[in-house]
């Protein structure tokens, strides 16, 4: 009887905790998109307004003409998209190379790669500057782009380990019947590791996606920025903050983020998963 | 033996991507940066090699020791409050109710999100006039602080936002209580220990390596923090983080061998942190 009452009162604790917590969290989410319809007049605004009287649009059509944002999402998509596959397939690559051959001076590069993980991007960062100003190349995607195509070296790591739990038969059948490593490598490995390909493409994507300092310090022309850059710059424009317009935009921004874990949660869930195991 | 060396060769030819680019992008600009940080290197026209002085000149300067504290005090409430956020997050979400799939997905979101967006949504939210944490205070008569706009409410505006975006960190912790055996529960309850006794003694020292992980990378990311106090700010100089002070040194004064020895002080303070945490590790971690 007692255990009972217990039970029932934990059960209703533990709703209302669950409840609590997700008011707080999707309060911003809920306040960005109220903003988003609101009148300035409704704005600011003493009592707070809630939910706005009538749904007005305009601050779409303000926001676009302060913020060219299908062109900053383009931008934003185009230097992703360009990133995610060299750092996609070469990490998977240079992990291949790592989880299933033995060569001199492995144990080493292996070490170096681990340390190479623990030195923050911030302490390279003005040397690489310097070195890309020195070859002209200081302004553009070539700076945030062409490292990707050398592999990364957390992907590399998660995906060595990933590929070592893979059975050798296959492999060695291939190879007895002519294949080279190369062919193993892209027709054998490739397919069986989709999902941990996916699950790094998307983390790629997040990084690009909400990336500022890299893009802040290489891309200078307001025709190449991409939308971290573009709403940077909006809302440290001078003057009155114009608030719904602003908040129309960041709601755009955020409408990506949100489909992509829609459709592909698995993949993230797992992806932290094995992240958290690393660590 | 010809088949052995030939198969050493290929295994190299895997990894060289990666040691082409480690060389280039790593240990070139690292190598670089130690001399870069000697000099008065700006943007364009010539350079002096000038020694420790910039070195010199950044134990002297007022902003630097701003910065750092900014930093430093940011992480020391920051960390902590992440960490258990995210873990009473992830305690309450290992309990099996019907909707728990649903609640888990929700919390999981301020994770999806960071950078710009965020930041200024917080903004607007801590906004001292019509922003909706003062407008809600105002509703039970309470007139909130000016946040971002008073030097002495800027961490606090900081700390609101730590808290919000850590609740998603609960998944790293979610996969480990998953992990431990339900034995330990089940004697723990036959032997009469409470909810939080059971917490305390059970799941808090088994989830102690994912407690220190989360440590250091709290700390780090502390250091690291940019986007948000790029765009947030905050009276007074209080949001002057340290990598927004190095980013404003290197490229909006373009004294780039300053902002160098700068990142070197970063990195000498990241790895002191790390060793020293490690040191202790063996006092509060648990491993068996």
């Amino acid at each position: 009887m007692e255990s009972k009452r217990t039970v029932i009162i934990t059960r209703i604790f533990i709703t209302i905790f669950y409840l609590l917590g997700s008011a707080v969290l999707l309060l911003p989410f809920f306040w960005m998109v109220s903003t988003s319809f609101k009148t300035d007049n409704e704005i600011f605004t003493n009592p707070i307004k809630w939910i706005p009287s009538t749904f007005y649009t305009g601050n779409f059509k303000r926001a676009f003409d302060i913020m060219p944002i299908p062109r900053h999402m383009f931008n934003t998509a185009l230097l992703a998209v360009l990133k995610i596959f060299g750092e996609v397939f070469v990490s998977a690559f240079v992990a291949y190379g790592f989880a299933r051959f033995e060569f001199r001076g492995k144990k080493i590069l292996f070490m170096i790669l681990l340390a190479s993980m623990m030195i923050p991007y911030e302490v390279t960062m003005i040397p690489t500057f310097i070195m890309w100003t020195e070859l002209g190349l200081s302004d553009g995607y070539v700076p945030l782009v062409l490292p990707a195509y050398f592999g990364a070296a957390s992907f590399i790591f998660f995906l060595r380990m990933y590929f070592s739990t893979f059975p050798k038969g296959l492999e060695e059948a291939m190879l007895i019947d002519g294949a080279n490593h190369f062919q193993v490598f892209t027709k054998l490995y490739v397919p069986m590791s989709r999902a941990a390909l996916i699950t790094i493409g998307i983390w790629a994507f997040m990084g690009t996606w909400n990336d500022l300092l890299g893009q802040l310090i290489y891309i200078s022309d307001p025709e190449w920025y991409t939308v971290q850059l573009g709403l940077a710059s909006f809302s440290n424009m001078t003057g009155e903050t114009l608030w719904g317009p602003l908040m129309t935009a960041s709601f755009i921004i955020l409408i990506p983020v949100f489909l992509l874990f829609l459709f592909t949660q698995k993949y993230f869930v797992e992806g932290v998963k094995m992240a958290g195991i690393k660590g | 033996m010809k088949k052995r060396k030939k198969g050493k060769n290929i295994g190299f030819l895997f990894v060289l991507p990666w040691v082409t680019g480690m060389c280039l992008f790593g240990v070139v600009p690292l190598v670089a940066s130690v001399f870069i940080s000697m000099t008065d290197w700006g943007i364009l026209g010539d350079f002096n090699y000038i020694g420790l002085q910039n070195y010199i000149d950044i134990f002297n300067d007022e902003i630097f020791y701003v910065s750092l504290w900014v930093t430093v005090r940011y992480a020391i409430f920051a960390v902590p409050l992440t960490i258990c956020t995210a873990l009473l997050i992830a305690v309450f979400l290992n309990i099996q109710t019907k909707a728990v799939g649903f609640f888990r997905s929700v919390f999981y979101m301020p994770s999806l999100v960071s950078g710009v967006a965020v930041a200024v949504v917080f903004k607007w939210i801590l906004d001292p006039n019509y922003g909706l944490i003062n407008s809600v205070l105002n509703i039970f008569g309470i007139k909130g602080p000016n946040w971002l706009f008073d030097p002495n409410w800027v961490l606090p505006s900081y700390l609101v936002m730590a808290f919000w975006g850590a609740c998603g960190g609960y998944l790293t912790y979610l996969a480990a209580l998953k992990d431990i055996p339900k034995e330990l529960y089940e004697a723990a309850k036959i032997e009469g220990a409470g909810f939080i006794k059971r917490t305390t003694k059970i799941t808090v020292p088994l989830l102690s390596p994912i407690i220190f992980y989360n440590t250091i990378m709290g700390i780090i990311s502390a250091f690291r923090k940019f986007s948000d106090a790029y765009v947030l700010g905050g009276a007074g100089d209080e949001g002057r983080f340290y990598m927004v002070n190095l980013y404003q040194e290197a490229f909006s004064f373009y004294k780039m061998g300053y902002a160098t020895a700068l990142a070197w002080i970063l990195f000498v303070i990241i790895m002191d942190i790390t060793i020293v945490l490690n040191i202790t590790k063996k006092y509060w971690v648990y491993s068996d």
